[in-house]
Protein backbone atom coordinates (compact mmCIF):
# COMPACT_ATOMS: atom_id res chain seq x y z
CA UNK A 1 0.00 0.00 0.00
CA UNK A 2 1.82 3.02 -1.70
CA UNK A 3 0.74 6.47 0.93
CA UNK A 4 -0.29 8.47 -2.03
CA UNK A 5 -4.22 8.25 -3.33
CA UNK A 6 -6.49 11.13 -5.66
CA UNK A 7 -9.66 10.25 -2.99
CA UNK A 8 -9.40 8.64 0.87
CA UNK A 9 -12.91 8.26 1.59
CA UNK A 10 -13.22 7.85 5.54
CA UNK A 11 -15.64 5.14 6.86
CA UNK A 12 -17.25 1.92 5.19
CA UNK A 13 -20.77 2.24 5.41
CA UNK A 14 -23.23 3.09 2.51
CA UNK A 15 -21.77 6.61 2.24
CA UNK A 16 -18.71 5.24 2.02
CA UNK A 17 -19.22 2.64 -0.37
CA UNK A 18 -21.35 4.74 -2.55
CA UNK A 19 -19.06 7.43 -2.41
CA UNK A 20 -15.84 5.48 -3.52
CA UNK A 21 -17.31 4.07 -6.09
CA UNK A 22 -18.47 7.42 -7.94
CA UNK A 23 -15.07 8.84 -7.46
CA UNK A 24 -13.85 5.85 -8.87
CA UNK A 25 -16.26 5.79 -11.70
CA UNK A 26 -15.40 9.48 -12.25
CA UNK A 27 -12.01 8.95 -13.21
CA UNK A 28 -9.92 9.30 -9.69
CA UNK A 29 -6.85 6.25 -10.05
CA UNK A 30 -6.52 5.99 -6.77
CA UNK A 31 -9.17 5.45 -3.89
CA UNK A 32 -9.21 3.86 -0.59
CA UNK A 33 -11.56 3.60 2.06
CA UNK A 34 -10.27 3.53 5.52
CA UNK A 35 -12.78 0.98 7.43
CA UNK A 36 -12.99 0.84 11.47
CA UNK A 37 -14.72 -2.15 11.51
CA UNK A 38 -14.00 -5.58 10.06
CA UNK A 39 -16.21 -5.56 7.51
CA UNK A 40 -17.52 -3.05 4.88
CA UNK A 41 -21.31 -2.18 5.30
CA UNK A 42 -21.87 0.15 8.52
CA UNK A 43 -24.67 -0.04 10.32
CA UNK A 44 -26.78 -1.52 7.46
CA UNK A 45 -25.14 -5.21 8.46
CA UNK A 46 -26.85 -5.14 11.92
CA UNK A 47 -30.60 -3.25 10.35
CA UNK A 48 -31.40 -6.82 9.07
CA UNK A 49 -34.89 -5.73 8.21
CA UNK A 50 -36.73 -4.70 4.66
CA UNK A 51 -37.52 -1.91 3.10
CA UNK A 52 -34.49 -0.76 1.69
CA UNK A 53 -33.30 0.25 -1.88
CA UNK A 54 -36.67 1.11 -2.66
CA UNK A 55 -35.75 4.06 -4.53
CA UNK A 56 -32.26 2.90 -5.50
CA UNK A 57 -32.71 0.10 -6.67
CA UNK A 58 -36.44 0.09 -6.99
CA UNK A 59 -37.10 -3.80 -5.31
CA UNK A 60 -37.20 -3.97 -1.33
CA UNK A 61 -34.01 -5.33 0.17
CA UNK A 62 -32.88 -6.31 3.57
CA UNK A 63 -29.65 -3.62 5.20
CA UNK A 64 -27.07 -6.48 4.54
CA UNK A 65 -28.11 -7.09 0.95
CA UNK A 66 -28.61 -3.59 0.59
CA UNK A 67 -24.98 -3.20 1.50
CA UNK A 68 -23.88 -6.52 -0.08
CA UNK A 69 -24.82 -4.98 -3.39
CA UNK A 70 -22.24 -2.35 -3.25
CA UNK A 71 -19.73 -4.45 -1.89
CA UNK A 72 -19.80 -7.17 -4.61
CA UNK A 73 -19.13 -3.78 -6.93
CA UNK A 74 -16.06 -2.69 -5.25
CA UNK A 75 -14.43 -6.31 -6.12
CA UNK A 76 -12.95 -5.66 -9.44
CA UNK A 77 -13.16 -1.73 -9.37
CA UNK A 78 -9.45 -1.26 -8.07
CA UNK A 79 -10.62 0.39 -5.18
CA UNK A 80 -8.68 -0.34 -1.94
CA UNK A 81 -10.13 -0.83 1.12
CA UNK A 82 -8.33 -1.34 4.66
CA UNK A 83 -10.09 -2.49 7.34
CA UNK A 84 -9.30 -2.75 11.38
CA UNK A 85 -8.15 0.86 10.34
CA UNK A 86 -9.03 4.64 12.38
CA UNK A 87 -8.41 7.65 11.34
CA UNK A 88 -6.77 9.26 14.33
CA UNK A 89 -6.37 13.00 12.41
CA UNK A 90 -6.09 14.79 9.55
CA UNK A 91 -4.64 17.80 8.67
CA UNK A 92 -6.24 20.60 5.95
CA UNK A 93 -2.71 19.73 4.00
CA UNK A 94 -5.00 15.99 3.66
CA UNK A 95 -2.60 14.07 5.09
CA UNK A 96 -4.57 11.45 7.37
CA UNK A 97 -2.76 9.57 10.72
CA UNK A 98 -4.23 6.05 10.66
CA UNK A 99 -3.67 3.60 12.61
CA UNK A 100 -4.41 -0.25 11.58
CA UNK A 101 -3.88 -4.14 12.86
CA UNK A 102 -2.27 -4.87 9.96
CA UNK A 103 -0.18 -1.63 9.20
CA UNK A 104 0.32 -0.81 12.47
CA UNK A 105 0.68 3.50 12.26
CA UNK A 106 0.70 4.94 8.87
CA UNK A 107 0.92 8.60 7.11
CA UNK A 108 -1.57 8.50 4.01
CA UNK A 109 -2.24 11.44 1.82
CA UNK A 110 -4.56 12.47 -0.37
CA UNK A 111 -5.32 15.02 -3.26
CA UNK A 112 -9.50 14.75 -1.74
CA UNK A 113 -11.12 13.35 1.17
CA UNK A 114 -14.41 12.44 1.95
CA UNK A 115 -15.77 12.26 5.57
CA UNK A 116 -18.55 9.22 5.84
CA UNK A 117 -17.99 8.41 9.64
CA UNK A 118 -21.92 8.38 10.36
CA UNK A 119 -23.53 9.34 13.44
CA UNK A 120 -23.74 7.72 16.81
CA UNK A 121 -27.13 7.60 19.17
CA UNK A 122 -28.04 9.84 22.07
CA UNK A 123 -27.47 7.85 25.44
CA UNK A 124 -29.47 7.74 28.71
CA UNK A 125 -26.59 10.76 29.93
CA UNK A 126 -27.39 13.00 26.74
CA UNK A 127 -31.44 12.89 28.23
CA UNK A 128 -30.53 12.89 31.84
CA UNK A 129 -33.02 10.17 32.97
CA UNK A 130 -33.77 10.43 36.66
CA UNK A 131 -33.61 7.02 38.74
CA UNK A 132 -30.97 4.26 39.29
CA UNK A 133 -28.59 3.00 37.03
CA UNK A 134 -28.65 -0.50 37.15
CA UNK A 135 -28.03 -3.01 34.17
CA UNK A 136 -30.48 -3.62 31.12
CA UNK A 137 -30.22 0.04 29.70
CA UNK A 138 -29.46 0.29 26.04
CA UNK A 139 -29.59 2.21 23.54
CA UNK A 140 -31.67 0.47 20.57
CA UNK A 141 -28.98 0.32 17.88
CA UNK A 142 -27.01 -1.12 20.67
CA UNK A 143 -29.15 -3.54 21.51
CA UNK A 144 -29.44 -4.37 17.54
CA UNK A 145 -25.88 -5.09 17.38
CA UNK A 146 -26.37 -7.44 20.31
CA UNK A 147 -29.06 -9.18 18.88
CA UNK A 148 -28.30 -9.29 15.28
CA UNK A 149 -24.55 -9.88 15.20
CA UNK A 150 -23.40 -10.98 17.98
CA UNK A 151 -26.79 -13.15 19.11
CA UNK A 152 -27.55 -12.55 22.49
CA UNK A 153 -31.13 -11.85 23.38
CA UNK A 154 -30.79 -8.44 25.32
CA UNK A 155 -34.18 -8.60 27.66
CA UNK A 156 -38.01 -10.47 28.43
CA UNK A 157 -40.00 -7.60 29.22
CA UNK A 158 -39.00 -4.14 27.67
CA UNK A 159 -40.10 -0.23 27.34
CA UNK A 160 -38.78 1.21 24.56
CA UNK A 161 -38.73 5.50 25.25
CA UNK A 162 -38.38 6.89 22.24
CA UNK A 163 -40.46 6.27 18.85
CA UNK A 164 -37.63 6.93 15.95
CA UNK A 165 -37.03 4.28 13.73
CA UNK A 166 -34.75 1.99 15.41
CA UNK A 167 -36.95 1.77 18.02
CA UNK A 168 -39.80 0.21 16.32
CA UNK A 169 -37.52 -1.90 14.67
CA UNK A 170 -36.63 -3.05 17.56
CA UNK A 171 -39.59 -3.60 19.48
CA UNK A 172 -40.81 -5.84 16.70
CA UNK A 173 -37.23 -7.37 16.77
CA UNK A 174 -37.41 -8.31 20.44
CA UNK A 175 -41.30 -9.39 19.86
CA UNK A 176 -40.43 -11.92 17.11
CA UNK A 177 -37.60 -13.48 19.39
CA UNK A 178 -39.80 -13.37 22.46
CA UNK A 179 -39.59 -10.90 24.55
CA UNK A 180 -42.64 -8.56 25.59
CA UNK A 181 -42.74 -5.12 24.64
CA UNK A 182 -45.06 -3.05 27.41
CA UNK A 183 -45.15 -0.20 25.55
CA UNK A 184 -43.37 2.64 23.25
CA UNK A 185 -43.36 6.12 24.97
CA UNK A 186 -42.70 9.31 23.06
CA UNK A 187 -42.07 12.68 24.36
CA UNK A 188 -43.76 14.33 21.28
CA UNK A 189 -47.23 14.36 20.35
CA UNK A 190 -46.15 12.71 17.11
CA UNK A 191 -43.66 10.18 16.27
CA UNK A 192 -40.41 10.87 14.59
CA UNK A 193 -40.54 7.18 12.98
CA UNK A 194 -42.05 6.17 9.35
CA UNK A 195 -45.92 5.59 9.43
CA UNK A 196 -44.99 2.50 7.96
CA UNK A 197 -43.13 1.41 10.72
CA UNK A 198 -45.46 2.07 13.34
CA UNK A 199 -48.11 -0.12 11.80
CA UNK A 200 -45.68 -3.10 11.00
CA UNK A 201 -43.60 -3.01 14.27
CA UNK A 202 -46.44 -1.59 16.73
CA UNK A 203 -49.79 -1.93 15.45
CA UNK A 204 -49.03 -5.60 13.94
CA UNK A 205 -47.82 -6.65 17.64
CA UNK A 206 -50.60 -4.63 19.69
CA UNK A 207 -47.67 -3.11 21.33
CA UNK A 208 -49.24 0.61 22.86
CA UNK A 209 -47.78 3.74 21.64
CA UNK A 210 -48.05 6.51 24.27
CA UNK A 211 -47.61 9.80 22.75
CA UNK A 212 -46.65 12.89 24.96
CA UNK A 213 -45.25 10.50 27.56
CA UNK A 214 -41.82 9.99 28.80
CA UNK A 215 -39.89 8.04 31.30
CA UNK A 216 -39.51 9.43 34.74
CA UNK A 217 -37.74 6.99 37.00
CA UNK A 218 -36.00 4.00 36.51
CA UNK A 219 -35.98 1.66 39.27
CA UNK A 220 -33.98 -1.56 40.17
CA UNK A 221 -30.64 -2.79 42.19
CA UNK A 222 -28.11 -5.25 39.46
CA UNK A 223 -30.84 -5.08 36.59
CA UNK A 224 -33.82 -3.13 35.76
CA UNK A 225 -37.11 -3.68 37.52
CA UNK A 226 -39.56 -1.05 37.18
CA UNK A 227 -39.72 2.41 35.07
CA UNK A 228 -41.93 4.64 36.02
CA UNK A 229 -43.70 6.58 33.03
CA UNK A 230 -45.74 10.32 33.00
CA UNK A 231 -47.87 12.21 30.67
CA UNK A 232 -46.21 15.35 29.71
CA UNK A 233 -48.07 18.79 29.22
CA UNK A 234 -47.33 20.93 26.21
CA UNK A 235 -43.94 22.66 28.05
CA UNK A 236 -43.21 18.90 27.65
CA UNK A 237 -43.02 18.44 31.56
CA UNK A 238 -44.18 15.42 33.50
CA UNK A 239 -47.72 15.88 34.65
CA UNK A 240 -48.10 14.95 38.58
CA UNK A 241 -50.53 12.06 39.05
CA UNK A 242 -50.56 10.71 35.67
CA UNK A 243 -47.43 8.22 36.61
CA UNK A 244 -47.89 4.48 35.29
CA UNK A 245 -45.14 1.66 36.21
CA UNK A 246 -44.47 -0.63 34.08
CA UNK A 247 -42.25 -3.81 35.52
CA UNK A 248 -39.57 -4.33 32.97
CA UNK A 249 -35.81 -5.78 32.63
CA UNK A 250 -34.77 -3.68 30.06
CA UNK A 251 -35.38 -0.28 29.01
CA UNK A 252 -34.49 0.95 25.13
CA UNK A 253 -33.56 4.40 24.14
CA UNK A 254 -34.44 5.26 20.94
CA UNK A 255 -33.85 9.17 21.47
CA UNK A 256 -31.91 10.48 18.22
CA UNK A 257 -28.89 10.47 16.01
CA UNK A 258 -25.75 12.95 16.34
CA UNK A 259 -23.45 13.03 13.33
CA UNK A 260 -19.94 11.18 14.72
CA UNK A 261 -17.55 14.75 13.66
CA UNK A 262 -14.92 14.12 16.56
CA UNK A 263 -12.65 14.11 13.77
CA UNK A 264 -13.89 16.66 11.54
CA UNK A 265 -13.39 19.29 14.38
CA UNK A 266 -10.25 18.24 15.15
CA UNK A 267 -9.38 18.96 11.34
CA UNK A 268 -11.17 22.22 11.45
CA UNK A 269 -14.00 21.73 9.36
CA UNK A 270 -16.55 24.35 9.65
CA UNK A 271 -19.51 22.97 11.90
CA UNK A 272 -23.40 23.79 11.75
CA UNK A 273 -25.18 24.14 15.31
CA UNK A 274 -28.21 23.30 13.43
CA UNK A 275 -27.24 19.68 11.77
CA UNK A 276 -23.98 18.89 13.97
CA UNK A 277 -22.52 18.17 10.79
CA UNK A 278 -20.22 20.36 8.52
CA UNK A 279 -21.24 23.45 6.69
CA UNK A 280 -21.40 21.73 3.24
CA UNK A 281 -21.42 23.19 -0.35
CA UNK A 282 -23.71 21.98 -3.09
CA UNK A 283 -20.79 19.89 -4.32
CA UNK A 284 -20.68 18.58 -0.32
CA UNK A 285 -17.68 20.06 0.11
CA UNK A 286 -16.70 21.50 3.68
CA UNK A 287 -15.29 24.42 4.52
CA UNK A 288 -11.79 22.93 4.02
CA UNK A 289 -10.82 22.51 0.15
CA UNK A 290 -10.74 19.10 -0.98
CA UNK A 291 -12.45 17.59 2.42
CA UNK A 292 -16.02 16.55 1.18
CA UNK A 293 -18.65 15.00 3.64
CA UNK A 294 -21.57 12.63 3.01
CA UNK A 295 -24.68 11.01 4.75
CA UNK A 296 -25.53 10.66 8.12
CA UNK A 297 -22.21 12.75 9.10
CA UNK A 298 -23.41 15.50 7.74
CA UNK A 299 -26.80 15.40 8.71
CA UNK A 300 -29.42 12.28 9.86
CA UNK A 301 -30.90 10.59 7.21
CA UNK A 302 -34.36 8.85 7.10
CA UNK A 303 -33.90 6.52 3.92
CA UNK A 304 -30.28 4.90 2.93
CA UNK A 305 -31.29 5.44 -0.73
CA UNK A 306 -30.89 9.16 -0.03
CA UNK A 307 -27.74 8.64 1.61
CA UNK A 308 -26.53 6.95 -1.13
CA UNK A 309 -27.84 10.05 -3.27
CA UNK A 310 -25.74 12.24 -1.78
CA UNK A 311 -22.83 10.68 -1.46
CA UNK A 312 -22.38 9.90 -4.90
CA UNK A 313 -22.42 13.79 -5.60
CA UNK A 314 -19.69 13.80 -2.94
CA UNK A 315 -17.60 10.78 -4.21
CA UNK A 316 -17.80 12.86 -8.11
CA UNK A 317 -17.32 16.22 -7.02
CA UNK A 318 -13.85 14.79 -4.83
CA UNK A 319 -12.74 13.02 -7.62
CA UNK A 320 -12.99 16.18 -9.56
CA UNK A 321 -11.42 17.87 -7.34
CA UNK A 322 -8.09 15.68 -7.06
CA UNK A 323 -8.31 16.36 -11.31
CA UNK A 324 -9.13 20.27 -11.49
CA UNK A 325 -9.20 21.30 -7.96
CA UNK A 326 -11.37 24.00 -6.40
CA UNK A 327 -14.44 25.22 -8.33
CA UNK A 328 -14.43 29.14 -8.14
CA UNK A 329 -17.33 31.83 -8.72
CA UNK A 330 -20.38 33.64 -6.79
CA UNK A 331 -21.39 31.90 -3.60
CA UNK A 332 -25.23 32.21 -2.10
CA UNK A 333 -25.88 31.62 1.01
CA UNK A 334 -29.06 29.11 2.06
CA UNK A 335 -31.13 31.17 5.12
CA UNK A 336 -33.20 29.24 7.02
CA UNK A 337 -36.85 30.39 7.32
CA UNK A 338 -40.07 30.23 9.29
CA UNK A 339 -40.63 26.66 10.46
CA UNK A 340 -37.11 25.42 8.76
CA UNK A 341 -34.78 23.56 11.06
CA UNK A 342 -31.87 23.58 8.86
CA UNK A 343 -30.90 23.47 5.10
CA UNK A 344 -28.49 21.15 3.52
CA UNK A 345 -26.53 22.33 1.51
CA UNK A 346 -26.23 25.74 3.62
CA UNK A 347 -23.48 27.39 0.86
CA UNK A 348 -24.57 27.31 -3.27
CA UNK A 349 -21.71 28.26 -5.71
CA UNK A 350 -23.91 29.23 -8.88
CA UNK A 351 -21.36 28.38 -11.47
CA UNK A 352 -20.75 24.81 -10.03
CA UNK A 353 -24.55 23.88 -10.66
CA UNK A 354 -25.66 21.84 -14.04
CA UNK A 355 -29.52 22.67 -14.26
CA UNK A 356 -30.58 22.71 -10.44
CA UNK A 357 -29.62 22.15 -7.08
CA UNK A 358 -31.38 20.00 -4.23
CA UNK A 359 -32.03 21.63 -1.46
CA UNK A 360 -32.43 18.92 1.57
CA UNK A 361 -34.09 20.06 4.97
CA UNK A 362 -36.23 19.12 8.19
CA UNK A 363 -39.36 21.23 9.35
CA UNK A 364 -39.93 21.96 13.06
CA UNK A 365 -43.42 20.79 13.29
CA UNK A 366 -46.48 18.30 11.69
CA UNK A 367 -48.07 20.42 8.85
CA UNK A 368 -50.79 19.71 6.30
CA UNK A 369 -51.40 21.49 2.72
CA UNK A 370 -48.49 24.22 3.00
CA UNK A 371 -46.21 25.81 0.67
CA UNK A 372 -42.30 25.37 0.29
CA UNK A 373 -40.96 28.76 -0.27
CA UNK A 374 -37.94 29.86 -1.67
CA UNK A 375 -37.46 33.70 -1.94
CA UNK A 376 -34.68 36.14 -1.95
CA UNK A 377 -34.82 39.85 -1.61
CA UNK A 378 -38.16 39.87 -0.88
CA UNK A 379 -39.57 38.01 -3.83
CA UNK A 380 -40.49 34.38 -4.02
CA UNK A 381 -38.36 32.79 -6.63
CA UNK A 382 -40.49 29.15 -6.31
CA UNK A 383 -43.12 27.34 -4.66
CA UNK A 384 -43.58 23.82 -3.83
CA UNK A 385 -47.21 22.24 -2.48
CA UNK A 386 -46.86 20.08 0.23
CA UNK A 387 -49.75 17.58 1.49
CA UNK A 388 -48.42 16.42 4.58
CA UNK A 389 -44.96 17.42 6.56
CA UNK A 390 -43.37 16.47 9.98
CA UNK A 391 -39.94 16.82 11.62
CA UNK A 392 -39.30 12.56 11.06
CA UNK A 393 -39.04 13.36 7.04
CA UNK A 394 -36.55 14.72 5.15
CA UNK A 395 -38.09 17.45 2.62
CA UNK A 396 -36.40 17.79 -0.94
CA UNK A 397 -36.53 20.57 -3.18
CA UNK A 398 -34.94 21.13 -6.80
CA UNK A 399 -34.52 24.87 -7.18
CA UNK A 400 -33.49 25.34 -10.91
CA UNK A 401 -30.31 27.63 -12.22
CA UNK A 402 -32.57 29.47 -14.48
CA UNK A 403 -33.91 30.90 -11.28
CA UNK A 404 -30.22 32.36 -10.01
CA UNK A 405 -30.10 35.50 -11.71
CA UNK A 406 -32.99 36.39 -9.97
CA UNK A 407 -30.92 36.10 -6.35
CA UNK A 408 -30.97 38.89 -5.08
CA UNK A 409 -27.65 40.31 -2.25
CA UNK A 410 -26.33 36.85 -2.25
CA UNK A 411 -28.52 34.62 -0.36
CA UNK A 412 -32.17 32.45 -0.74
CA UNK A 413 -34.09 31.68 1.85
CA UNK A 414 -36.56 28.77 2.56
CA UNK A 415 -39.24 29.04 4.55
CA UNK A 416 -42.29 26.87 4.99
CA UNK A 417 -46.01 29.06 4.60
CA UNK A 418 -49.57 28.55 4.91
CA UNK A 419 -50.92 28.38 1.20
CA UNK A 420 -53.44 31.30 0.82
CA UNK A 421 -50.70 33.93 2.08
CA UNK A 422 -47.91 35.28 -0.11
CA UNK B 1 -64.89 1.44 4.68
CA UNK B 2 -61.54 0.82 6.15
CA UNK B 3 -58.68 3.45 6.56
CA UNK B 4 -54.99 2.11 6.29
CA UNK B 5 -51.35 3.43 6.45
CA UNK B 6 -49.78 1.94 3.32
CA UNK B 7 -46.41 -0.01 4.77
CA UNK B 8 -45.35 -0.73 1.39
CA UNK B 9 -43.03 1.81 1.03
CA UNK B 10 -41.75 4.28 3.02
CA UNK B 11 -43.98 6.97 1.82
CA UNK B 12 -46.83 5.84 4.19
CA UNK B 13 -49.93 6.82 2.05
CA UNK B 14 -53.07 7.05 3.66
CA UNK B 15 -55.70 5.00 1.74
CA UNK B 16 -59.39 4.00 2.26
CA UNK B 17 -60.51 0.12 1.13
CA UNK B 18 -63.99 -0.02 0.22
CA UNK B 19 -65.29 -3.56 1.44
CA UNK B 20 -68.46 -2.83 0.04
CA UNK B 21 -66.99 -2.37 -3.62
CA UNK B 22 -64.55 -5.33 -4.03
CA UNK B 23 -62.02 -3.74 -1.74
CA UNK B 24 -61.52 -1.09 -3.53
CA UNK B 25 -58.73 1.51 -2.64
CA UNK B 26 -58.44 5.13 -2.54
CA UNK B 27 -55.35 7.32 -1.01
CA UNK B 28 -53.05 4.95 -3.15
CA UNK B 29 -50.03 6.70 -5.12
CA UNK B 30 -49.05 3.81 -6.73
CA UNK B 31 -50.94 0.34 -7.59
CA UNK B 32 -48.71 -1.72 -4.99
CA UNK B 33 -50.90 0.00 -2.65
CA UNK B 34 -54.30 -0.86 -4.47
CA UNK B 35 -53.01 -4.28 -4.10
CA UNK B 36 -51.72 -3.97 -0.69
CA UNK B 37 -54.94 -2.30 0.60
CA UNK B 38 -56.89 -5.24 -0.74
CA UNK B 39 -54.84 -8.00 0.52
CA UNK B 40 -54.41 -6.38 3.99
CA UNK B 41 -58.05 -6.38 4.78
CA UNK B 42 -58.52 -10.19 3.03
CA UNK B 43 -55.34 -12.21 3.73
CA UNK B 44 -52.27 -9.99 5.29
CA UNK B 45 -48.90 -10.74 4.69
CA UNK B 46 -45.52 -10.07 5.89
CA UNK B 47 -41.73 -10.75 4.82
CA UNK B 48 -40.32 -11.92 7.93
CA UNK B 49 -35.95 -11.43 8.67
CA UNK B 50 -34.46 -12.75 11.66
CA UNK B 51 -31.05 -14.11 12.19
CA UNK B 52 -29.76 -17.59 12.94
CA UNK B 53 -26.40 -19.27 14.44
CA UNK B 54 -23.22 -19.19 12.40
CA UNK B 55 -20.72 -22.05 13.25
CA UNK B 56 -16.70 -21.36 11.69
CA UNK B 57 -17.62 -17.50 10.54
CA UNK B 58 -16.29 -14.62 11.06
CA UNK B 59 -19.41 -13.09 12.67
CA UNK B 60 -21.84 -15.81 14.88
CA UNK B 61 -25.00 -15.09 13.41
CA UNK B 62 -26.46 -14.73 9.62
CA UNK B 63 -29.37 -12.78 8.96
CA UNK B 64 -32.16 -14.73 6.95
CA UNK B 65 -35.22 -13.50 5.53
CA UNK B 66 -38.40 -15.16 3.59
CA UNK B 67 -38.32 -14.96 0.19
CA UNK B 68 -41.64 -13.54 -0.32
CA UNK B 69 -44.49 -12.96 2.16
CA UNK B 70 -46.05 -15.21 4.36
CA UNK B 71 -49.48 -14.68 6.36
CA UNK B 72 -49.46 -12.70 8.94
CA UNK B 73 -51.11 -15.77 11.16
CA UNK B 74 -47.79 -17.94 10.68
CA UNK B 75 -45.56 -15.32 11.45
CA UNK B 76 -44.55 -17.26 14.92
CA UNK B 77 -45.00 -20.70 13.64
CA UNK B 78 -42.42 -19.40 11.29
CA UNK B 79 -39.67 -18.05 13.69
CA UNK B 80 -39.51 -21.59 15.68
CA UNK B 81 -38.46 -23.26 12.55
CA UNK B 82 -35.11 -21.01 13.03
CA UNK B 83 -34.21 -21.88 16.74
CA UNK B 84 -32.54 -25.12 15.82
CA UNK B 85 -31.01 -24.12 12.39
CA UNK B 86 -27.37 -23.85 12.66
CA UNK B 87 -25.11 -23.20 9.70
CA UNK B 88 -21.63 -23.79 8.89
CA UNK B 89 -19.59 -20.76 7.55
CA UNK B 90 -19.23 -19.68 4.48
CA UNK B 91 -22.51 -18.76 4.17
CA UNK B 92 -23.41 -17.18 1.07
CA UNK B 93 -26.64 -14.92 0.32
CA UNK B 94 -29.66 -16.17 -1.11
CA UNK B 95 -28.49 -19.74 0.51
CA UNK B 96 -31.70 -21.90 1.35
CA UNK B 97 -31.81 -22.02 5.36
CA UNK B 98 -35.15 -23.20 5.60
CA UNK B 99 -37.06 -25.20 2.56
CA UNK B 100 -40.67 -24.81 2.31
CA UNK B 101 -41.55 -22.50 5.80
CA UNK B 102 -44.86 -24.62 6.67
CA UNK B 103 -45.76 -26.01 3.70
CA UNK B 104 -46.63 -22.08 2.11
CA UNK B 105 -43.65 -22.59 -0.63
CA UNK B 106 -41.64 -19.59 0.86
CA UNK B 107 -38.33 -20.68 1.62
CA UNK B 108 -35.94 -18.77 4.68
CA UNK B 109 -32.74 -17.28 2.84
CA UNK B 110 -29.56 -16.05 3.71
CA UNK B 111 -29.53 -12.34 3.43
CA UNK B 112 -25.40 -11.85 4.16
CA UNK B 113 -22.74 -13.37 3.15
CA UNK B 114 -20.47 -14.60 6.34
CA UNK B 115 -16.80 -16.03 5.40
CA UNK B 116 -15.03 -18.69 7.58
CA UNK B 117 -13.07 -17.21 10.59
CA UNK B 118 -9.54 -16.67 9.73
Amino acid sequence: MNGCYDVIVIGGGPAGLAAALEARRTGAARVLILERNNELGGILNQCIHNGFGLHYFKEELTGPEYAGRFIAELEGSGIDVLLGAMVLDFNDGKTLHVMSRSHGYQELHAKAVVLCMGCRERTRGAIAIPGDRPAGVFTAGAAQLYMNIEGYMVGKRVVILGSGDIGLIMARRMTLEGAKVLACVELMPYSNGLNRNIVQCLNDYNIPLYLSHTIVDIRGDKRVEQVVVAEVGPDRNPIPGTEMVFDCDTVLLSVGLIPENELSRKAGVQIDRRTNGPVVYENMETSLPGVFACGNVVHVHDLVDFVTAESQRAGRAAALYAQNGEPQGPCVEVRNGRAVNYTVPQHIRTGNVEKFVEIFFRVNNVYRNRVIRISSGGKVLASFKREHMAPGEMEKVAFPKALFPQIADGEITVSVEEEEAQ
Amino acid sequence: MTELICIVCPKGCHLKVDEEKDFAVTGNGCPRGAEYGKKELTNPTRVITSTVRVEGGAIRRASVKTSSDIPKGKIFEAMRLLDNVTLQAPVHMGDIVVHDILGLGVDFVATKNVPPRT
